[in-house]
Parts: structure tokens; sequence; C-alpha cells
């Protein structure tokens, strides 16, 4: 049977687990910051726009991205392998 | 005027034997292979003698008896019935619902004519 | 380059996509499809999202506007780093419902509502037709750009020619391999596979061409960079509105695009797939964007003044005389346009075929007629038409438009119509209040205000919209200006459109679920999406069993094919630990039922069909009470309970069946004495009665003599049959019977059953429907044993089959190892409670005697079956008696062993 509320004290692989989850939400968030930034690093009335450097940022900042959902879904995939459900007597076997 | 006996039998060749010997011994023999049928000319022209099968496609021999015994025209109707089951409780459920003689296949030919001659005989 | 040439490069490279297709889907049918389901090729598919638009328009997005270009690939990046919060959710809700389609989605989750289908299907089709529109221009463009010679340029000038040509072989390749079946969770492996080769394809000439031009037209990253500021306009200046506003918007549309759903959410097998995607897709997304710049600025620099800058990729190589660069170019493009108008033809036509074509024709035809007519072929064709038709959109589009439009313009007009798909699904997914109602209103206000605002006026003043109301405004209102609505007049149109459209689409969406109140169904589906992750097994919709499953078996042969509807049944009588094709209808049955048939036809529409045959109840007490309660640990803990009473009163159910089982059996057995002994005496009978006439009367005829001798003669024939009958079943069921194991036609089989059986009533017409072709098996089996059991069937067939135009069919499939052989008459089959009995001892049907029979020639087959290491069943629901001999092709003289020592310890027990 199983518990009706989540424990509040987890044991440390658990609760390493849910951090990595909480992680993975913040990443997108920190994503939109730091690509919504060269919004706020100049005037557009200034001379031409220093298109080379900010491509060169949001490059940067892309690939970082990647990079950390890389090594957030090697760690998520742990929970993944445990199937939430039995699966169902109707899945055809060649699923 | 001749006696009438009327066979009602779905094996066709029992009742051709019961035929030949019943015509042999001078009766006149109607042969009927639907109980249906035969038991709605019945109400109209009752034999004198019915020799009834129990295992009939459709209706069973039970059935043809009990509906036969309720009609006032057939209810004195001398009725043998042969079975080639032979199992005691089918001669009890004969009986109770009021049948004249109850015999099992096979039979020995003299003992049919000796019966049909009892029970129709003048 | 020759015109010619490069129609051949085409068609060779199609080819190519047609041979890897039918790879993929062959590998599939035989169970190796394994490497096909690996999270590369799911990733790769994924690059649907990137067309002709990313192929050629990126560049020249660039060229115009510096590096907003990346907004549309930083959206899908950040939606793809953030899975764990929203696509995972998506993902495991749209396998686990088998939806078929985005607006599947919408429509199953708001109680199963075809409204919301049918809109979100229209505005599906009226934003993706320009797009396929454009893909379209794209591959024509790139083919006058190319096309130098003389000869050949007059021909690629004549763009709607190629675009006419360029329709029609995609309508071919997406009927090939997106219709081939109608199978569950609308899988295409060929389509899939091809999608994927497309991916690398474009991938690498892109690629290709940004090296070329950083390492061999530039000299490296640091002059790269310096060019680039060189050239830097003004207008690349990065304006803040349409920065946030567009990687929004194009982040909404990764997951709305109908084609990006569908390699997304239905293509998808498992969340592993999505767990590499997370980050390989925007790595993908980041290799494709790398040197879009550094081309646009090259570009600037060598081509003539007001040349096309959406065609750089092609020209820049071209002007450099980098012939061999240009043409894996122009490959690139041609994947990127094909790849996405197969998928987005591929997802329109499903939905168009679910929801919009089959509920109309279910609605025309009354519930009775469910079972006429096969309900696949119509799906197909439907789906066939439909895909023909969205590409004949497209086609039509393109050319009534003449496609001058820049490419970016036309791409992000679609992404806005999508947009409004997005707060029904957010709500969907996350909000249990969210109904169907809001969701339909906002649905449409969104997309009134998507087709006023930017849709009809994209086409130019006085196409479809006057220049005095784009002026003016509606009814000469002002505040109704399709560019500025109420007074808004400093976003530029794009951003104006996206602004009201969404927000007065949510806004809508939330009152109108605010203030509705949303039916049953829907509380029950809203709860099982927005829990998706929380539930312990599957949510109950169905409680009560009205329908027979004998009145469900049809019906699911029409939607899923005979062999699979019957597999399932079969399966699933299995799993309830019963016999033979017909389940309990228990809720669990019919919800796998409904999934079922989801993955062909819809949810809303599998939804309609069972709830037509099953009744009206579609939710019972229990399901209301399970909604309203608020609390989980209420809902969970009754679940428990029903699961366990539930499984209490399926046990008391098998204990019910097997003790009438062995009730029937006992009366049979007493039966048994008392029916050999009729069989036996009725023959005696006769016998007896005319060997005494023949003794006793010496006056007889020698006509009449010679006539009772063949009585008594033919009488004890028929006795001797029973009695061996009676030994052959004896020694069958102990198994001591010797086979003789030979190699054999199977047809030749069934020709000399089918005239061994003509001698049974031979009078009566009896039609014989076969198939000789799949016939032709080579069998090794007992010929003789076998042939004995199809006799058997088809003197039956002779003998009880009513109809008046008596007609037998009879059908071989061959699966693997194993044959199956199919009797079906259309006679007026076999009453449900004799299914069970018929295989028994003496358990004719009737008491004819006149069958001639004792009742024991199933019985026999039965055992011969069982020593032929196969099996004999009745199959019900076929419109007449139908019975399945299946055996296996190859009879191992050890397994014929096994088999009779099996069935010796069966008859021990």
């Amino acid at each position: 049977m199983k518990p009706p509320r989540s424990p509040q004290f987890l044991a440390r692989e658990t609760y390493r687990m849910r951090r990595l989850m909480d992680a993975a939400r913040f990443l997108p968030v920190l994503g939109v910051v730091l690509v919504l930034l060269p919004l706020m690093r100049h005037s557009p009335q200034t001379e031409a726009p220093p298109t080379a450097s900010e491509g060169v940022y949001l490059f940067l900042v892309w690939f970082g991205l990647i990079a950390g959902s890389f090594l957030l879904s090697r760690g998520l995939r742990r929970t993944l392998d445990i199937p939430k459900r039995q699966p169902r007597p109707s899945a055809p076997s060649k699923d | 005027m001749e006696k009438r006996v009327l066979v009602i039998e779905d094996e066709p060749n029992i009742s051709e034997a019961l035929r030949f010997i019943l015509t042999r011994d001078g009766w006149r023999v109607d042969v009927s292979a639907d109980g249906l049928t035969a038991m709605g000319a019945m109400q109209s022209d009752p034999p004198d003698l019915l020799i009834l099968d129990l295992m009939l496609p459709g209706v069973s021999g039970f059935d043809i008896l009990k509906t036969l015994r309720g009609q006032a025209m057939t209810r004195d109707l001398p009725v043998l019935m042969l079975t080639a089951k032979g199992q005691s409780a089918d001669r009890d459920e004969a009986e109770r619902l009021g049948v004249t003689r109850f015999m099992t296949k096979p039979f020995a030919n003299a003992d049919v004519i000796a019966t049909v001659r009892e029970l129709a005989g003048p | 380059m020759s015109f010619n040439m490069l129609v051949l490069t085409c068609l060779a490279y199609v080819i190519l996509l047609f041979v890897v297709a039918s790879l993929a889907e062959r590998s599939a049918d035989e169970g190796r499809a394994d490497w096909l389901r690996s999270p590369a090729v799911y990733t790769l598919s994924l690059s649907v999202y990137c067309t002709a638009w990313t192929f050629y328009g990126a560049v020249g997005y660039a060229t115009r506007s510096g590096l907003e270009f990346m907004t549309i690939y930083l959206g899908p990046t950040l939606v793809f780093v953030g899975w764990w919060v929203l696509l995972r959710k998506l993902v495991r809700i749209g396998r686990e419902n088998r939806v078929t389609s985005i607006a599947d989605m919408i429509s199953a989750r708001y109680g199963k509502s075809n409204l919301l289908g049918v809109i979100v299907t229209l505005l599906c089709i009226a934003a993706g037709t320009p797009y396929i529109a454009l893909q379209l221009q794209s591959i024509s463009q790139s083919f006058t750009v190319f096309v130098t010679d003389p000869v050949g340029a007059s021909l690629a000038g004549d763009r709607t020619l190629i675009a006419f040509w360029v329709a029609v072989g995609l309508a071919f390749f997406t009927i090939a391999f997106g219709t081939r079946n109608l199978d569950a969770n609308e899988q295409h492996h060929g389509v899939v596979t091809a999608i994927a080769v497309e991916a690398v394809v474009k991938l690498v000439a892109l690629l290709a061409v940004g090296i070329f031009v950083v390492w061999f037209v530039a000299s490296g990253p640091a002059d790269i960079l310096a060019r680039i500021d060189a050239q830097a306009l003004p207008e690349w200046e990065i304006q803040p509105g349409r920065w946030s506003g567009l990687i929004l918007l194009s982040a909404i549309a990764i997951v709305c695009l109908p084609r990006m759903f569908q390699v997304l959410v239905v293509e998808n097998t498992n969340d592993q797939h999505l767990a590499t995607a997370s980050w390989a897709f925007p790595l993908y997304l980041f290799l494709i964007s790398l040197f879009v710049l550094p081309i646009a600025v090259v570009g600037m620099e060598l081509m003539p003044e007001g040349s096309n800058p959406d065609m750089f990729v092609l020209t820049v190589p071209l002007a450099l005389g980098q012939d061999g660069l240009a043409l894996l170019s122009f490959l690139g493009g041609f994947s990127a346009a094909t790849s996405m108008v197969i998928v987005a033809s591929l997802a329109l036509a499903t939905m168009v075929s679910n929801h919009i074509v089959v509920p109309l024709w279910l609605k025309l035809r009354a519930a009775r007629s469910l079972d006429q007519g096969d309900m696949r072929l119509l799906v197909l064709s439907v789906r066939r038409l439909s895909i023909t038709l969205v590409l004949a959109l497209g086609y039509l589009y393109y050319v009534v438009t003449g496609g001058s439009e820049a490419l970016a313009a036309i791409g992000l007009i679609a992404f806005v119509g999508v947009a409004q798909v997005l707060p029904a699904l957010l709500g969907a997914l996350f909000w249990r209040g969210a109904s169907r109602t809001g969701a339909a209103l906002g649905l449409i206000v969104g997309m009134a205000l998507w087709f006023y605002t930017l849709f009809l006026p994209s086409f130019g003043p006085d196409i479809l919209m006057s220049a005095q109301l784009m002026q003016e405004g509606l009814f000469g209102l002002s505040w109704l200006r399709p560019y500025s609505l109420f007074g808004i007049s400093t976003l530029d149109p794009l951003l104006h459109a996206l602004f009201w459209s969404l927000m007065l689409n949510a806004l809508v969406f939330c009152l109108g679920s605010l203030l509705s109140f949303p039916s049953p169904i829907e509380r029950v589906q809203g709860a099982l999406f927005v829990d998706v992750f929380d539930r312990s097994g599957p949510a109950r919709s169905w409680t009560r069993p009205v329908a027979e499953a004998e009145d469900l078996l049809p019906m699911a042969q029409r939607i899923l094919g005979p062999i699979e509807g019957q597999a399932f049944f079969r399966a699933q009588a299995e799993a309830q630990g019963k016999q033979g094709f017909l389940p309990d209808i228990t809720p669990e049955f019919l919800e796998a039922l409904e999934l079922k048939f989801s993955g062909s036809v819809g949810a809303a529409t599998a939804h309609a069909m069972l709830a037509q045959s099953v009744g009206t109840a579609v939710v019972s007490v229990e399901d209301l009470m399970a909604v309203a309660s608020e609390t989980a640990q209420i809902m969970e803990y009754s679940a428990q309970l029903e699961a366990k009473s539930e499984e209490l009163s399926r046990t008391a159910r098998k204990l019910r069946d097997a003790n009438e089982m062995l009730q029937k059996l006992s009366v049979q057995k007493d039966a048994f004495l008392s029916q050999i002994s009729h069989e036996l005496r009725t023959p005696m009978t006769s016998i007896r009665a005319f060997s005494e006439i023949m003794m006793d009367s010496d006056a007889m005829s020698p006509e009449e003599r010679a006539h009772f001798a063949q009585i008594i003669h033919d009488e004890s024939i028929r006795l001797t049959r029973l009695l061996d009958d009676l030994l052959d079943l004896s020694v069958l069921e102990h198994g001591q019977v010797q086979l003789n194991i030979a190699p054999v036609q199977l047809r030749d089989l069934i020709d000399k059953a089918i005239r061994s059986s003509e001698s049974v009533q031979a009078d009566r017409k009896f039609r014989i429907l076969r198939n000789r072709d799949p016939e032709g098996l080579e069998i090794i089996t007992d010929a003789g044993r076998l042939t004995q059991v199809f006799i058997n069937i088809l003197s039956n067939a002779r003998k009880y089959c009513i109809s008046d135009d008596p007609q037998m069919q009879i059908k071989v499939r061959s699966r693997k190892d194993k044959v199956e052989v199919d009797f079906i008459d259309n006679g007026a089959g076999i009453p449900r409670d004799k299914q069970a009995l018929i295989f028994e001892k003496f358990s004719r049907l009737t008491d004819s005697m006149q069958a001639g029979g004792a009742g024991l020639g199933l019985a026999i087959c039965r055992e011969i079956m069982h020593n032929l290491g196969g099996d004999i069943t009745y199959v019900p629901g076929q419109g007449g008696a139908a019975f399945r001999v299946s055996f296996p092709m190859v009879l191992q003289p050890r397994d014929a062993d096994a088999r009779a020592a099996q069935s010796q310890a069966s008859v021990a027990e």
C-alpha cells in the first residue's frame, strides 16, 4: 500500500534526486534570464550594435544550457527507469 | 372397419418395421415422424392406438403425451411408448403422465403385436 | 548546372529515401525495430522543426535583422532544457492515452469533445497550408537559382510546374509510408526513419557551407567576427519587444505545431528518448544556427546589391564556383522542405480523418450499422484522401499568392496561428478546472483575432481585406484597425497579433472555465491528465457492464482488423483467466478497448463508438464520487477497496463458472451412458425387428427380402461406425494414436475434404468461398487426420447451416510457423450458452436423428487437433458458425509425443 502522503524526511539518495528535479525546473528559468540579458546591456541609440560579441555571448549561453541539460538528464534518467505503472494487459506485445 | 394405429417415430427403419408387422396383423397403420403435425391431426381424427417414440426431434414423446392427456378427444387414447434409452426414470415419468404401456427397444415383434391387440383390440 | 541533372539528383535522393523508409518498415514488421526506436532517431526526427524556412530563410532573416533569427531556436531550446516541467508530462499523457494528434489531445482532455477536435483541426489547417506552400515555394525557388543553362532555365523558371510535381511526389511518399496500416499509436517507422536521414543531410549541408565560409572564404572565426561587426546595420539592433516576443512564440510553436506534436508526442515510445532529446535537440539547433550569421555576412559582401538573401546558402557557393558544395546545399534545402511537408500533411490528414470525416460518417449512419462496412478501409482511404487534399491546398495557396512574400513572414504567421492552442493545452496539463466551454470559446476568440489581425492582412491590402478596412478599421471604427486593435499602435503587426490573440484567448478560456460547469466525463479526464504522475493505476471511466462481449467483438474486428481484434479479445480473456474469445466486460476491459480504438480512430470517436454500443451510462456514480472527492487519499483508498472487492467478485465469478461447468459435465456423464445405450439400441431395434420378420414369414417376395436384408446391413454398419468412433475417441484421448507425418499441400487437403463432404445432403447447393493462393502451403502433419477434421466441419455445416443460400467461407492464414484455417458459414451460428459444450461428447445441439452422427464428431476433432499439436475453437461473432483450426506448419514427432502425453495427463485429471 502506498503511503498517502510523501514522508518529509528522506534518505540521502532520494533527497539528492529531489534536488536534481528542482534543478531541472530551475534551469529553463536561468536560461530565460540569460538570453534576455542582451536587452539590458546597451541603449539602442548608440552606434552600430555589437552583434559579434552578443552573438558569441548567446552561443556560449546556449552551449552552457545544453551542457547543463545533458548532466541533468543523465542524473534524472534513473528515475525514469522505474516504470511508474504496470504495463497494461492491453498493450500489444510489439510495443 | 379395420382399426387404425398411428406410429410417431423418427427413425425411418423402425417405423417401416412397425408398419410391416402391424399391417400383416390386419391393422391400418399411419406413420408420422413429426410429433407436432401428428398431434394436430389427432384432435380431429384420433386413432385407436398411438405408438409413440420417446426421443423425437423438437417436441419429445413426454410433451406429446402430456398434451394428449390434456385434450378431451385423446384423454383416453391408448398409448404405447417405445424408448431406446431404457432408464427407469423414463418409465416412471411416462407412467406419471398416464402412458398405457411402456416398452424398451429393441422389442420382439410378437410382443408388440400382442400389446397392440390387447390395447386396441375389439 | 543543367536542369535535367538537378531533377535526376532529386529523384535519386528521393529513391534513397524510399529505400530507407521501406527497409525501416520491413525491419519493424520483423520485430527488429530496436534501432529505429533509438533516442538518436527520435532526436533527429524532431528536426522537422527546421524546415526550408530555417535552411534558406534563417540566413535571409539574419541578413535583414541580425541576431534576431536566433529567437526562433532559443525558444525551443528553453522548452527542451525545461523538459522536466512541460514536455515530460505532455509526452507521458500522450502516450498513455494513445493520442493521435494535437486535436485529439485537446478533444480527449475536454471530455472527448469532438467540437474541440474540429476547431483545432480547422485552425491547424488554416495555419499549416501557407506553411506547406512556403516549402513548395522554396524548392521551386532553389531550382530557379540553381539552373543556369538557357534550356533548363525556362523550365526551371516555371515555378508552379515544379511545385506541382514536388507536391505530387510528396503526396505519393506520404501515402505510401504514412497510411500503410492503421495501427495503434499512429506510429510510422518508415516516415520517422526517412525524416531522421533528412535531418542528417540538412545539418551536414548547412555545416559544410558554414565551414567553407568561415575557413575558406574568411580566414577563421576571428576574421568572421570582425566582418560581422563591419557589416552590422543599425536594423540589427536587438529590439526588446520582438526579441522576447519571438522567443515566447517559438517556444509555444515547438509544442503546438501539428508536425512537432506528431514527432514529439505521437511517435514517442519512452521517456528515456525525451531525456536524450532534452540536450541533443538543442544541440542540433545550436549547430544549425552556428554558421547562419557568417554565411549571411559573407553573402552580403560577395553578392551584388538586391540579390535575394534567402538564397545565400545556395548562391554563395555557386558564386565561388563550388558546384559540389552548392549541390549538397541544394539537397539540404530539399530535405528540409520535404520532411516538413511529409510530417505536416500526415499530421493534418490524421486530424481531418479522425475529427471531421469519421465522426460525420458515424453520425450519418445509425449506431446499428456500425458493424457494416470495413471501418479500417474507410479510415485509411479518408486519410489518403486527406493527405492529397492538404497538399493540394498547399499547392493552391502557392499558386494563388504567387509566393512573393519573404519566407520568414509566412512562417511566423503560422506560428501565431497554432499558438492559439496553447491556453487550452496548458490548461489540459495543469488545471483541473479547465473546461470544454472555456477551451472552445478561447480557441474561437483566439482564432478569430489571428485571422483578423494577422492572417487576412498578411496577403496585403485589397486582396482578402480591403485597404480601407485596414486603414480605418471594421465599420470605420478606428479602434478596430487590424494592425492596432484598441489603439495599441506601438507594436509591430506580428507582436500586436500575438499579444491580443493570446491575451484574449487566455482570458476567455479562464473566464469560460471558471463560469461553466464541466460534465462528469470532463472531470474524469481532467483528473486523469493533470495527475498523470500521481496515479498508481489506471483511472476508471467505465464501471457498469452493459454490453455483451459478443457484441463488441464484431465492432473491434471492423476497426482493428479481424486478426488483431480477435487476438486482443483473446489476450484480454486470458488475462482474466478465461478461455476463448469472450472476456468479462469489466471496466478495465472497456477502458483497454477504448484505448486500443483511440489508437486507430482518435479518443473522441472511440469513446462515442463504445458509448453507442455499451449504452448511455457512460459514467457511474462511483466515478462522480471519485471526481468530487477532493482528497487524493480518499480516491486512492476507495480505488483500492474497489479493486479488492472487484478481485473478490472476479474470483467468485470464476468459481461459479467452474462449478457450472462441473455440473454440466456431470449431467453429461450421466447422459453419456444413457446416450450410448440409445445410440446402440436404435440400430439394434431395426436389426432385430427385420430379422424376426424374415424369420417368421415365408411368404415374402424376393424384392422385399432383399430390401429388408439391406436395412439390416445398413444398420449393422451404423452400429459398427458408432463403435469405431467410440474407440477412435478413446485412443485419441489416451494419446495412443499413431500419426503418419508427411509433407503435404494444404490446398490438396481442403480440396479433398470438400469433395468428401459433398455426399452429405448432396441435394443441397452449397457455395464454397475460398482464396486458393494462401492455401498453397506445404505443411508437415498427419494429412489423413487433418482431413478428417476438415470433413467433419464441412459436413456439419452442410447438415446444420439453415440459410436459404448456404455458403461456406474458408480462410487460410499463416503466421510464423502457425497455420490457421477458418471455416465460416452463413447460418444461425451456435447460441452462446452452447458454445462451451459443443466439443464435448454426445453434445448434439438438436435431437435430430437424421443428422446421422452420434455427437462425437467435434469431440474427435478436438482430440485430433490436440494430437497434431494444434487446436480447434469456435469463433463467436462472425455472422454464422465459425470454427478455427490451428496447427503448426511443421509437426515435430517430439511435439506430437509431448502433446499426447499432455492430453493423457489431462484425461487422468
